[in-house]
């Protein structure tokens, strides 16, 4: 019985961890590349920096000019042609190769053993940050000077997009909310009704009249025009979760402060506000990875505008332009990464709430 | 608190102080919209030499300020009319700018984008039904939905299964906060970068050199040729794309899952236990039936967020190799071919496929007792 019990446990933890290890594979390689050089990255899987058993150069002879090299040659004890070496010997733990020509060429000795790929540094990140030319230095010592991708910039337009399109969508929604749970005024029912039925209404249908506004009111490629797009679009979700919550907080607290001749004004931000703030900082939590996260609207209200482009912009543009400069590629992706990855770690709490309570949304 | 009780003042006086009241309400608005169109013009204008970070700065102050300062003068204003007025106006001014919002953002868009779905490409011609008929009969379009379809079938099953089972898993280890945190981090990620994590897991190299990517170094490992899994490999290239959305989303599920099975009385189980039924029965006769409400709604979530999936198909293959789905065919008819007939056509049968759910929503809402 005891036996049986530790082998299903056994089992259970064992599924558990696979599982887990899969999810959490393709982020660890795209964390440990991003830390490495970049003409690595491109020549062997990141894999190879745990340690693994392969050909590994110990020595590169120069044979001096006494050598004929149009006679078989001996090196470590194996006698070939030129032609032969330029082929290139394995025995069972050594490799003999001859790289470049007959007369200015050296021989490159491998031993098959134990290794790990250990060259790392913060060049990528360097460079993806850089705003103008950026200088790289190679492993082989020579230099590359290129266009940085401006990330640093772009972190910033993240952070003017997010904070004002976190905080205006929750501060008229938890006025709105106040306003469906606590006050009686006609036509109440039917306007909530519409939040409803606004939740889960694509986006994409407002897109294009939004935009047509937006070139009227010369707003185009403004931060201003993303966060009134970002308010719109997340208040049909901020105004349920918050009526959910504040109607659901005790009508007597309520009662007795009308009774003592507080207005409702007070009531909401003496009272309700301090005690919404769970519910408050889930939808933050929420809205703030949504917009930092979010591609489509950045893309359609910010649109080109090399200075004003965020950092999902930024990246997706080296995706389409150098998709196979993966040391820019990594490195970039982490950068957007961290930010959410930093909340969401540290306010995992509140975030699970938000889900459970907000699960209607498209 | 404040001396805003309006019943101690004279009628008389009510009117001056009431006028006197509107001056801060009126200095606040005429603030913001100066604010509007300075922060519109340092932004657009090229010589600009403002610090960014300034910007940034004096745009939170004015978005959160400007919300903050509105509502207080409004309702300083309010409060100085007659007890009729404050209950007319005070719901007006909580719930109006949400209303407005609402309508000028979701509400008059869909009406705008319905009347443009009826007109040609240069919304010149009224065609009645020219475009959906397009869009129902061009062979890429039907593509279009096929692939949607897959998205929706296979993403939801998978993700939910997934989802399910973890949960379960999980409710059974010792490890389950930490499993869980890894299973939901990817939530976290913005589908640009889930696209870029993925895009170097199915990376492909040459036949002879050292596969980077960790799908195709799998493959030659075991004696297999190396593929690019989501371009020349189709219609297989959609699961590709699919794969990352279930990485994304089975935390979400797991997350719901596992709620809800912690909601299962355990006297049933204990019970059902005694009378001799295996883990497996307790599972699919005793956990599904109770967890049903939340399979649907999880899975009701998954299949209108996989309805509009259009990131991480536009960053892994920019809708090319027949991977086009409904979100990208819209960006790809508006903003490439500028056909504003079809684009709204195709965002408006968007909208018809969602409101089954809209309906649900509403008869759920219909039903609560709190109005």
């Amino acid at each position: 019985m005891k036996n049986k019990k530790m082998l299903n446990s056994l089992l259970i933890n064992g599924v558990l961890a696979v599982i887990c290890l899969c999810w959490t594979v393709p982020t660890i390689g795209l964390l440990i590349s991003s830390f490495r050089d970049r003409i690595d990255i491109n020549r062997t899987g990141w894999w190879t920096i745990f340690p693994h058993k392969d050909w590994v150069s110990v020595e590169k002879v120069k044979p001096g000019p006494e050598v004929d090299r149009n006679q078989p040659m001996t090196f470590e004890g194996i006698t070939a042609t030129f032609e032969e070496f330029s082929q290139g010997i394995e025995t069972k733990d050594l490799r003999l190769k001859w790289v470049g020509n007959r007369r200015v060429g050296y021989l490159d000795i491998q031993r098959y053993g134990w290794t790990a790929a250990s060259n790392f540094s913060l060049e990528n990140y360097k460079q993806v940050l850089a705003g103008d030319d950026y200088t790289a230095t190679l492993a082989d010592g020579t230099t590359v000077t290129e266009r940085g991708d401006n990330m640093n910039r772009a972190f910033l337009n993240s952070l003017a997009v997010a904070i004002p399109a976190t905080v205006i969508p929750i501060s008229l929604a938890a006025f709105a909310a106040y306003g469906f749970a606590w006050m009686k005024f006609p036509a109440r029912k039917m306007l909530f009704a519409l939040v409803v039925a606004l939740l889960v209404v694509p986006l994409q249908i407002a897109l294009v009249p939004i935009l047509r506004d937006y070139v009227r009111l010369d707003l185009n490629g403004t931060f201003l025009a993303v966060w009134l797009a970002h308010t719109g679009f997340g208040l049909p979700l901020a105004t349920y979760l918050l009526f959910n919550y504040m109607s659901e907080l005790p009508r007597d607290i309520l009662e007795a402060a009308f009774v003592d001749g507080a207005s409702h004004f007070t009531i909401f931000t003496k009272l309700i506000l301090p005690l919404s703030v769970p519910a408050l900082a889930s939808f933050a939590i929420f809205q703030f990875l949504w917009v930092w996260n979010d591609y489509l609207v950045a893309l359609i209200f910010i649109g080109a505008s090399p200075t004003n482009q965020l950092l999902t912009q930024r990246l997706a543009e080296i995706v389409g332009s150098r998709g196979q400069d993966w040391h820019l590629l990594t490195a970039g992706a982490f950068i957007t990464m961290l930010l959410p990855l930093a909340v969401f770690f540290g306010l995992q709490r509140f975030f699970v709430r938000g889900l459970l309570a907000g699960s209607v949304k498209g | 608190m404040t001396s805003t009780t309006p019943h101690s003042s004279k009628s008389g006086n009510r009117t001056i102080t009431g006028i006197l009241a509107l001056i801060p309400l009126l200095a606040s608005l005429a603030v913001l919209v100066w604010g509007f169109f300075f922060l519109r013009d340092i932004q657009l204008a090229k010589d600009s030499n403002i610090p960014q970070v300034v910007t940034v700065l004096m745009a939170i102050v004015w978005g959160v300020g400007g919300v903050i300062l509105l509502f207080t003068t409004a309702n300083f204003f309010i409060e100085q009319l007659s007890d009729a007025w404050v209950r007319r106006l005070q719901p007006v001014l909580f719930v109006g700018p949400a209303i407005l919002m609402l309508v000028w953002a979701l509400v008059l868009p869909t009406i705008r984008t319905l009347v443009l779905s009826f007109y040609d490409e240069g919304s010149a011609n009224f065609v009645w039904f020219e475009n959906f008929k397009f869009v129902f009969t061009n062979d890429a379009m039907l593509t279009v939905f096929r692939n949607n379809l897959m998205w929706m079938i296979f993403g939801t099953i998978f993700t939910v299964s997934t989802g399910l089972l973890i949960a379960v898993l999980a409710d059974r280890s010792k490890f389950e906060s930490f499993a869980k945190a890894l299973i939901f981090m990817p939530m976290a990620i913005s589908f640009v970068g889930a696209g870029v994590i993925w895009n170097f897991v199915y990376a492909v190299k040459p036949v002879d050199a050292p596969q980077i990517g960790l799908l195709n170094s799998i493959v030659v490992f075991f004696g297999g040729q190396p593929q690019a899994w989501t371009a020349f490999f189709q219609p297989w290239n959609n699961f590709f794309l699919i794969v990352i959305v279930i990485w994304l989303q089975t935390g979400y599920a797991m997350v719901l899952f596992s709620a809800a099975i912690k909601g299962v009385p355990s006297e049933i189980l204990e019970a059902a236990r005694v009378d001799g039924a295996t883990e497996l029965q307790l599972f699919f006769r005793i956990m599904i039936p109770q967890i049903m409400g939340t399979i649907i709604t999880v899975s009701t979530t998954i299949i209108i967020f996989t309805l509009k999936i259009f990131d991480v198909v536009i960053v892994m293959t920019g809708g090319q190799y027949g991977t086009s789905v409904i979100a990208t065919e819209f960006y790809r008819q508006y903003f490439t071919y500028n056909n504003n007939g079809v684009g709204s056509a195709i965002a408006i049968i968007l909208l018809i496929a969602v409101t089954p759910v809209m309906a649900y929503n509403l008869r759920q809402f219909a039903q609560r007792e709190v109005f």
